[in-house]
């Protein structure tokens, strides 16, 4: 501890250095492999070689549009509905959770402790031909809409339900800390200047809890644009998202500079979408 | 909130009958809902638990056909799926703990010193929260292919590590920013050194934090699918197996399984709830 007390200024990078070393060479290193990768051409069997093949991305883009503009769709919508569904609960537990808000908040993460493949699988039965599901939907008259032949598995509502179940958590949990955060005597100084409790959730609540709704928004859409589990597990080829195929390029073709460069394709996707979003939030919203 | 109500009568008695009706159905309409979404996310777990007492006729598990105890009994009867578990138990063991480790020592210094490069470790932090898992997947197999990296039981192990880690910086961090330094500043004026300040004072201090973190990472690691089955080369894990058996055949065992980590999990999560709540009544 001598040395340490002689150079004080050291101590912050000693500690950081294991962590920082291991996501260094575990991520970001590979990030830059990924990249050499996606530029590579030539074969499985005859090897590949770097050789700046930039028509990998032109090829991704082309070849694979549909499943990109899918990825987006499908992770749009389920982040949409996540935000929608959890909104009201998030705020119910913060305002009206009292002493029972740890418990109903980890109803609210209970599902992550179950298998993520396994409570797919759940809605598969749940959604599956005969199920209450597929006959509820069908009194109502929606199953044609919602659904394709009579059956609610392998479209594209039950890929979009199983990411918005999925993600859900990470939506709510955010949006629950903000909305804890705000302090009540703002709310009550709104209603106590004759603001009805709609104009007051509006003009203040609502505002007040965006920093949680753009950090939940980020939080679902990111993994669920680039998820693959849910449409192979609950839908049809006709619903796969760009995952399915960068796991099918990587797994089983072993075609990995397509893989690789479909990958990146995939974060530039994200980005856009994400800069795109937070131009609509605004931006000083974002950050602060 | 009812407390506030309670103590701040004034407003409510500005609203007429209907409205006061109207605000009445509003407040339950709300907690309606909310049971309502709670029956919601908790459906798909009852599926999970209820189906690990079916007994399927066919490979797959998907449709009642009848009540048994046989999958409970036997649930190491399915050849690969005990030694599945084991990895998958083995992974996340050793992976926590790592990752708690490493991920403690970065939000002590991010937390507790200024230094040049914050913002750069802080983005290192972020970033891997903020990638699809299947590009962490995809980029570290590359890795291991572009150095010929032999998969299997190492390359799984550091891949959760390397995914765990900013889960625990965060998770303790948060911690340590709502934390008196008073008290290290007291305990250093009565003489303590900076390693003993810390081993009595910071560490007891932070170690519910700590405790959340394994547990966080250990759920994380023990459920990973994606960055697993990129990295795993012919090893399989609990959630590699389940994959495997979607395609071909998904015996009940798999619910027992999941039914039992569900299970440890929400004890251990309730658990922590509750010493929480006590050291803060204590407080």
């Amino acid at each position: 501890m001598g040395f340490l007390h002689r150079h004080r200024g050291l101590t912050p990078y000693l500690l950081l250095a294991p962590g920082m070393l291991w996501l260094s060479i575990f991520f970001l290193v590979p990030l830059g492999f990924l990249a050499y990768q996606s530029l590579q051409s030539g074969s499985i069997d005859f090897g590949y070689a770097f050789t700046w093949a930039w028509g990998n991305y032109w090829d991704a883009i082309r070849s694979y549009r549909g499943q990109f503009e899918r990825s987006i769709l499908y992770a749009g919508i389920a982040t949409v509905l996540a935000l929608v569904l959890s909104y009201p609960v998030a705020y119910w537990i913060a305002f009206r959770g009292g002493r029972w808000k740890n418990l109903l908040l980890l109803f609210i993460v209970a599902p992550f402790f179950v298998t993520y493949l396994i409570r797919t699988l759940a809605w598969e039965t749940i959604l599956s031909d005969n199920g209450l599901v597929v006959r509820t939907l069908d009194h109502l008259h929606l199953l044609g809409v919602l659904g394709s032949n009579g059956r609610v598995l392998s479209t594209a509502t039950a890929v979009v339900a199983g990411i918005t179940y999925n993600f859900l958590p990470f939506m709510a949990l955010p949006l629950y800390v903000s909305l804890e955060q705000i302090d009540q005597s703002l709310i009550e100084a709104a209603q106590d200047l004759y603001a009805s409790k709609w104009k007051a959730f509006l003009r203040v609540t609502l505002p007040l809890s965006l920093p949680g709704v753009v950090a939940g928004t980020l939080l679902t859409f990111i993994p669920a644009a680039g998820d693959f589990i849910n449409a192979q597990l609950l839908g049809s080829p006709k619903n796969h998202m760009i995952g399915n195929v960068i796991e099918s390029k990587y797994k089983e073709l072993l075609d990995y500079p397509a893989a690789a460069s479909m990958s990146f394709v995939l974060m530039a996707a994200i980005l856009t979408a994400v800069l795109i979003y937070a131009r609509a939030v605004g931006t000083e919203k974002l950050t602060g | 909130m009812t407390t506030v109500e309670a103590t701040l009568p004034a407003p409510r008695s500005r609203l007429g009958p209907l409205a006061r009706a109207w605000a009445f159905a509003r407040h339950h309409l709300l907690s309606l809902y909310s049971l309502l979404f709670f029956a919601y996310l908790l459906l798909p777990i009852g599926v999970v638990i209820a189906f690990s007492f079916n007994n399927p006729k066919g490979r797959f598990n998907y449709t009642w056909q009848g009540f048994t105890f046989k999958n409970w009994s036997q649930w190491n009867g399915v050849p690969g799926l005990t030694s599945a578990l084991w990895l998958s138990l083995e992974i996340a063991l050793v992976a926590s703990l790592v990752a708690t480790v490493l991920g403690t020592l970065v939000a002590l210094a991010l937390v507790r010193y200024r230094f040049r490069g914050r913002g750069a470790t802080n983005l290192l932090v972020f970033l891997p929260l903020s990638t699809p898992e299947i590009v962490l997947g995809a980029s570290l197999l590359t890795l291991f292919l572009q150095v010929k990296f032999a998969l299997g039981f190492i390359s799984i192990l550091i891949a959760h590590i390397m995914f765990c880690i900013s889960f625990a910086v965060v998770t303790v961090k948060a911690r340590l920013i709502g934390f008196d330094r008073h008290l290290e500043e007291a305990a250093m004026d009565l003489g303590a050194n900076e390693w003993t300040t810390f081993q009595k004072v910071t560490l007891p201090l932070i170690a519910p934090a700590i405790l959340a973190a394994l547990l966080l990472c250990f759920a994380i690691s023990i459920d990973d699918f994606v960055v697993t089955y990129f990295n795993a080369g012919n090893r399989v894990t609990f959630p590699i197996f389940v994959w495997g058996a979607a395609r071909v055949a998904t015996p009940p065992q798999i619910n027992v399984i999941g039914t039992a980590i569900f299970v440890v999990a929400v004890t251990a999560m309730l658990g922590n709830v509750i010493l929480q709540r006590r050291r803060e009544v204590r407080a």
